[in-house]
């Protein structure tokens, strides 16, 4: 579903990892891990298509749902509302109400998002993941800011999501139960500490 | 016309118009208008031959307004990188925020004109000539708002180096729209010239823009 082969990346001139290689099949999870600054988030850049990799190639055609720490709803928009804009440009315009019971954000389908608290946010971008209907998720620390009983709706929703024959690519330095997972740790990998620009 | 381009075209303008929003260029419009007889003078055979002129300047600088809202706040919350990773192309993305900033833009403008010419006094036949020139101008205008947004988007005084970098590239919309009110044929076809050039190139100088951006 996902394939990196010999990927390097290089950000401002430094090379954050190079040679990296894995395969993602489906119904997979990989875990990205390693200290602030390693890569993580490049990681799941690159993957989306938003960075180019300085060497290597990345191959994988199914469609991508992408989690940042930016939740990208409509702030002035009804949380419902929000979520239904994504849905609808992915073609799932049905999957909304589905979406917010699986993050238990039903009740707060009405409220404006820029009233949400930062978890509520966290999930309200999780549900826009599920509500996407793709088949690839790419993760970035989607634990942040999540309370215990969210972090369970995740890991629920994950092994759902695996289950109907999805994948996963998740960064996260949050401990969070996964089956059956490729870990791939950045800062085991071999690199060059500097790099001219 | 694809469906998630009318999606994307229905959400910028619905954010335009919210608070607001689409309503402050006008606004701006109307006061530059009413300023220009205050300094030139109560003199209504002076204001009516250069009314037209004043209406160009006029539509030009409101058209500044809005430039740090058409790109920025999108990319900061992350809705590009959402529409990139659906697989829409930068110049897409950019082409919708054109047509969805003409549509907020353009018509308020030519509303607010029917006011203003009669502030300056201005003849039926100037009104229309104006009307006519704004109606070809106001995408070309709009075209460069969107490219010089998306250039300065992320930088610090964003707005005031987009005025520096727009306001020369409309030169051309100015001296034609304005030229065109003697009544040449010749001027409206020039200024249809511009206006297409900078419609058909603005989204993918735009669209470069955000992609660069990206980094």
């Amino acid at each position: 579903m996902l394939t990196f082969d010999a990927v390097t990346c290089i950000r401002g001139g430094r090379a954050l990892f190079e040679g990296l290689s894995f395969t993602l099949e489906q119904g997979g999870a990989a875990l990205v891990t390693g200290p602030n600054g390693v890569g993580k988030s490049s990681l799941i850049r690159l993957s989306a298509g938003l960075l180019n990799p300085a060497a290597g190639r990345i191959t994988g055609d199914a469609p991508r749902a992408l989690l940042t720490e930016q939740s990208s709803l409509d702030e002035e928009l009804p949380l419902a509302r929000a979520l239904a804009f994504w849905a609808r440009l992915d073609g799932a315009a049905g999957k909304v109400a589905a979406a917010l019971d699986a993050l238990a954000l039903a009740d707060l389908a009405d409220i404006p998002v820029r009233l949400l608290s930062t978890g509520q946010r966290r999930r309200a971008a999780i549900a826009r993941i599920i509500a996407s209907g793709a088949p690839l998720w790419l993760l970035d620390e989607p634990a942040n800011g999540l309370d215990k009983a969210a972090l369970g709706l995740l890991e629920t929703a994950i092994a759902t999501h695996r289950a109907a024959g999805g994948a996963i690519l998740m960064a996260s330095h949050t401990p969070i139960t996964l089956s059956d997972v490729i870990a791939i740790d950045l800062a085991q990998l071999p690199r060059q500490s500097e790099r001219a620009a | 016309m694809s469906s998630p381009l009318l999606h994307l075209i229905a959400r910028d303008l619905r954010r335009a118009w919210i608070g607001g929003g689409a309503l402050l260029p006008v606004a701006f419009f109307l006061l530059v208008a009413i300023l220009f007889p205050f300094g030139i003078g109560p003199d209504a055979k002076l204001l009516a031959r250069v009314g037209g002129g004043i209406l160009w300047a006029a539509a030009l600088l409101a058209a500044l307004i809005p430039i740090e809202r058409l790109v920025a706040p999108d990319m900061a919350s992350g809705v590009i990188d959402q529409l990139l990773t659906r697989g829409q192309s930068a110049a897409t993305i950019a082409f919708a925020k054109l047509i969805a900033h003409w549509l907020a833009f353009a018509p308020p403008v030519l509303i607010a004109a029917l006011p203003a010419s009669a502030l300056l006094d201005l003849s039926t036949e100037t009104l229309v000539r104006v009307e006519i020139s704004l109606l070809i101008g106001t995408p070309g205008l709009a075209a460069l708002a969107l490219a010089t947004g998306a250039l300065v988007a992320g930088l610090r005084g964003a707005g005031a180096i987009a005025g520096l970098l727009l306001l020369p590239l409309a030169v051309p919309l100015l001296i034609f729209g304005a030229g065109s009110l003697d009544g040449g044929i010749g001027a409206l076809k020039l200024l249809a010239a511009v206006s297409l050039v900078l419609v058909a190139g603005a989204p993918f100088v735009a669209g470069a823009a955000i992609r660069a951006g990206l980094d």
